[in-house]
């Protein structure tokens, strides 16, 4: 069976198209890089309601931040590593201190920026705006829910950060399925581990869940869309019921979703976990298929990871 | 020193050099490469004081490629300098290559300083400028920029550092080509009046024909001479130089040439005259 394939990017696309119907008051913003984020078909559809503020990533948040007070509800839009970490200062101080209602899209996260090297691949971001006190940090899975997410951002009030990648990914949600800020989604109902992860990398674990099937595993997979504010009941009901937990995101796992589920457990349900992810480096050019198998992000060292935790629980 | 005629045939080969390896890795950004061909094969055949031999030499001249995405050019003129062998160049955004998508001096002897993120190339090469002065040392800071890059905030930030400090021992130079990504940079952002507002900030301006050899050889020895003040060379370019299918069009920004394009490219390159 052929899956379909899209990179969540377009999902951002068509949130956005849908957002602009719906509501007058939203605009874009893009800090020209409008074609690779998908920014280019609103500014397409409603180009009275779309500003690119050229190669000027805080200025873009301030603007952004501007346009919010006088009531309006901006999309400041740009590669994920530009925005969150050129632009910190102002999201932090002007954004998020002051919770305007500003959303932020940070493009080709991941390692899906593959061949322009380790200076476009945004492995920091999730860490760098969930330690922001008011800020919404969403990592979608897919293209659907990507989709999802966008227009769930633009209709929640404050801050908030979503992650796109570039590359297309296996679409496996539905339109149907339910999607709210803060409900992680379970997709996979199991009680031997449980595998949290976010991004597309959650097909990953989709497909280690079938693996470990075969050998008599029972694996609980977590689509943790939203990393903040984390469903922590989800988390500690998954600790407390198959007592193996395993991270699995594309960055960091220092300040990742690694680093977020490890806190509210060593807090509510000490439980031994395994992360996948990025160890403290940053990685180098190559297509994403073989920076994700250098660098262990594959459904294959899923299931490596489940093994290593089952033998500590 | 080279010949005119010697910097033009170099010309060729870096350009051709350009088209080949975007091509070779499927991606990569021939526009911004070509349009400072010129002023990079000038200023690292005739004008910076180094030693390709020995990438580590302390006295050497710095080169700092302020828009990292147009390392191709940068690359290619290292290779066809000594730094690194030729052939190497087919390597580029090839998985464990040296030569990344955007420079890493981690990976390659030669490259000051990694770059990528833009904006950032000017600070630093003031600062390497002023540690020269602390030093009461000869050499140099050269920095490349994009026209579309002066949109970021540092830039001027760094324009006023420069000439706060009196920081002749700096160039930067402009690839004026009138594109960035999302288009015109006029119509993106507009950043004219380009030389009054280096001007303005006390600036010595050098306005030059960045495909002319002779105009930019002259361009970086007037901002040798030039003491008390940071030059700027802002070159008028065409972004996509040499390759008519890639001339003045901002989609060639990030994109290679698939196989027929690079051999009609190539064709262009050697067929006609080049350089002028
Ligand atoms: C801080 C930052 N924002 C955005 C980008 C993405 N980007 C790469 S090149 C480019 C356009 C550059 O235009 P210009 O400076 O005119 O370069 P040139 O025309 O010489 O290629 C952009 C937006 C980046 N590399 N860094
Ligand atoms: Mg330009």
């Amino acid at each position: 069976m052929s899956i379909m394939m899209l990179p969540t990017r377009d999902g951002y696309g068509y949130g956005l198209l849908e957002l602009g119907a719906a509501n007058p008051d939203v605009l874009v913003l893009d800090a020209d890089l409008a074609k690779s984020t998908r920014s280019d078909w609103f500014a397409a559809k409603y180009p009275e309601r779309f500003f690119d503020i050229g190669i000027s990533e805080q200025d873009m948040i301030g603007t952004a931040a501007g346009l919010a007070l006088g009531g309006k509800i901006p999309f400041a839009t740009t590669y994920g590593v530009f925005v969150a970490g050129r632009a910190w200062d102002q999201i932090r101080t002007t954004v998020c201190y002051s919770d305007l209602n500003v959303k932020i899209a940070g493009a080709h996260g991941g390692i899906s920026a593959g061949g322009d090297g380790a200076t476009h691949q945004a492995l920091e971001d999730i860490a760098l705006m969930r330690v922001l006190p008011n800020m919404k940090v969403l990592v979608p899975c897919d293209a659907i829910e990507a989709k999802k997410a966008t227009v769930a951002a633009g209709t929640v009030l404050g801050p908030c950060f979503l992650r796109f990648a570039r590359e297309a990914t296996p679409v496996f949600t539905t339109e149907g399925d339910f999607f709210e800020i803060g409900i992680a989604n379970i997709l996979k109902p199991g009680t031997d581990a449980t595998i949290i992860a976010a991004g597309p990398i959650v097909y990953e674990a989709l497909l280690a869940h079938e693996q470990l099937a075969a050998e008599g595993i029972s694996l609980r997979v977590i689509n943790m869309h939203t990393i903040k504010p984390l469903d922590e009941a989800a988390v500690v009901a998954a600790a407390r019921e198959t007592g193996a937990i395993v991270t699995a995101e594309e960055a960091q796992l220092y300040g990742g979703l690694g680093g977020a589920v490890a806190e509210v457990l060593a807090r509510k349900c000490p439980t031994p976990v395994e992360m996948v992810g990025i160890e403290d480096s940053f990685l180098e050019c190559g297509t994403p298929e073989e920076l994700a198998v250098k660098y262990g992000l594959t459904a294959k060292d899923l299931v490596r990871a489940v093994k290593k935790v089952l033998a500590r629980k | 020193m080279e010949s005119m005629q010697r910097l033009k045939e170099f010309c060729q080969d870096v350009r051709a050099d350009i088209v080949r390896m975007t091509s070779a890795a499927g991606s990569g950004h021939p526009g911004g490469s070509l349009s400072a061909v010129e002023a990079m094969t000038v200023l690292y055949f005739n004008v910076m004081n180094h030693r390709p031999q020995e990438p580590g030499w302390p006295e050497r001249d710095r080169f700092f490629l302020s828009k990292g995405h147009a390392c191709p050019v940068t690359y290619s003129v290292m290779a066809r300098s000594g730094y690194f062998p030729v052939e190497e160049l087919l390597t580029l955004r090839k998985c464990g290559t040296r030569l990344q998508g955007h420079p890493s001096c981690k990976t390659l002897p030669g490259i000051e300083v990694s770059s990528g993120s833009l904006g950032q190339g000017l600070s630093i090469a003031n600062g390497f400028a002023l540690s020269a002065k602390i030093d009461n040392k000869p050499y140099r800071a050269y920095c490349l920029m994009g026209d579309g890059e002066l949109q970021e905030g540092q830039v001027w930030e760094a324009i006023m550092t420069a000439a706060h400090y009196k920081l002749d021992n700096v160039c930067a130079i402009v690839d004026y080509n009138g594109l960035q990504i999302d288009g015109d940079v006029e119509s993106v952002m507009g950043i004219a009046p380009l030389a009054q507002k280096w001007t303005a900030f006390n600036w010595h301006v050098i306005e030059a024909d960045g495909h002319n050899l002779e105009q930019m050889q002259a361009a970086y020895a007037e901002a040798a001479q030039t003491k008390g003040k940071p030059s700027v060379i802002i070159m008028k370019t065409i972004k996509g130089k040499g390759i008519s299918f890639m001339e003045n069009v901002a989609g060639w920004h990030g994109k290679a040439p698939n196989q027929q394009e690079l051999q009609s490219a190539l064709a262009e390159i050697y067929g006609k005259e080049n350089g002028k």
